[in-house]
């Protein structure tokens, strides 16, 4: 591909390597895997003493759990569709080298990570505020902080956040590049496979 | 590549535009006060920065709208269209998606964490909010479409060649 560009003297001389968009999506691939996993995990149980009858404290076992937030399900739901996704383009892009498709899967390519980054966005900032209004609470609804109890549930959580934010810059990144690259592609008429 | 505004989809920016301000306004507006009792229960869209974050990113949305409306076709460069209604786009379903995460506790609560439901007292602010969002999600549907046609737009989706 950089041998045809070489050597065709309309296309632009500044262009960029095979491997860069598939290196990206391959980083956007592991921090939605990472997130999915780490939200999925995340579980912590903690025992309270509730009462004390003479010298004998009775304790309850509450457990905080990723389900008990829908919110959460979302995000794991979204993170783990987007990470399928990425694995799908990334199969494809490197197997598809050898078959002959008709035009328009580019485009395909390019509206499915469209609608990859609507759902990431969701899930991702909702999971956020929620885990927000856990670490702070909301004094005018009457609702309790729970992070200073659960710690270990609220900052593996915040990971899973960050992960799945950075792997939404990334689609971001990988989707816009490789929209620019086929306009290029296209206008230069060339029939390579990127 | 000068493709002129053709009419409908100068409309479908003009809702777009429309949805995004009517779901600011009626987030703004949504306010109620009840007394039970001697206790005061007031509603108000500031208490919560989920919903502040709803209010900034559609005031955002409407003005970018408003501004790619009058620009004419020959100032505009598509694919800076492209990534700036693409961001614009995700923004305004992270916003939807977290003012509904919030309007689900709200609604139902949350028994795991201790959070009681808070629309048996105030009602009509629920509602009100309700709107918003339904709105809201008017406005991301439309604004998908003009992602699309911008995709469209720098990518001449119908001649494109492997």
């Amino acid at each position: 591909m950089a041998q045809q560009a070489a050597k065709n003297p309309e296309v632009p001389t500044r262009e960029l390597k095979g491997w860069v968009i598939p290196l990206l999506r391959l980083f956007a691939f592991s921090a939605f895997v990472s997130a999915t996993v780490v939200m999925a995990l995340n579980k912590q149980t903690k025992a309270f003493v509730v009462a004390t009858i003479g010298s004998n404290p009775i304790k309850a076992t509450v457990t905080a759990k990723f389900q008990h937030t829908p919110a959460f399900v979302f995000f794991v739901v979204a993170n783990s569709v987007a990470s399928m996704h990425n694995l799908l383009i990334l199969a494809i892009q490197s197997i598809g080298r050898k078959y002959d498709f008709k035009g328009n899967r580019f485009a395909v390519i390019a509206i499915s990570d469209m609608l990859t980054v609507a759902l990431v966005s969701g899930g991702a900032s909702g999971a956020a505020f929620m885990g927000y209004l856990g670490r702070k609470g909301n004094s005018h609804a009457r609702w309790n902080k729970i992070c200073d109890k659960f710690d270990t549930f609220c900052d593996h959580g915040a990971g899973a956040m960050i992960a799945s934010f950075i792997g939404l810059v990334l689609l971001i990144i990988v989707n816009v590049i490789s929209i620019i690259k086929l306009q290029n592609r296209s206008t230069a008429n060339c029939s390579v496979v990127p | 590549m000068s493709k002129a505004k053709s009419i409908p989809l100068f409309l479908l920016r003009l809702l777009a535009l429309g949805a995004t301000v009517c779901a600011t306004i009626v987030m703004v507006t949504s306010h109620e006060s009840t007394k039970v009792l001697n206790m005061t229960f007031e509603a108000k869209y500031s208490d919560s920065p989920t919903f502040k974050y709803f209010l900034v990113v559609n005031a955002v949305a409407s003005g970018y709208s408003l501004i790619i409306l009058f620009l004419s076709s020959k100032n505009l460069t598509w694919q800076l269209v492209l990534v700036s209604d693409l961001v614009i786009t995700s923004l305004l379903i992270s916003s939807l998606s977290a003012a509904l995460g919030v309007s689900q506790v709200a609604k139902k609560g949350n028994l795991h964490a201790g959070w009681l439901p808070i629309c048996g007292q105030v009602p009509k602010f629920c509602d009100h909010v309700a709107g918003a969002l339904v709105s809201e999600l008017i406005a991301a549907i439309f604004y998908f479409l003009l992602l699309l046609n911008s995709l469209h737009n720098t990518l001449d989706l119908l001649t494109l060649q492997a």
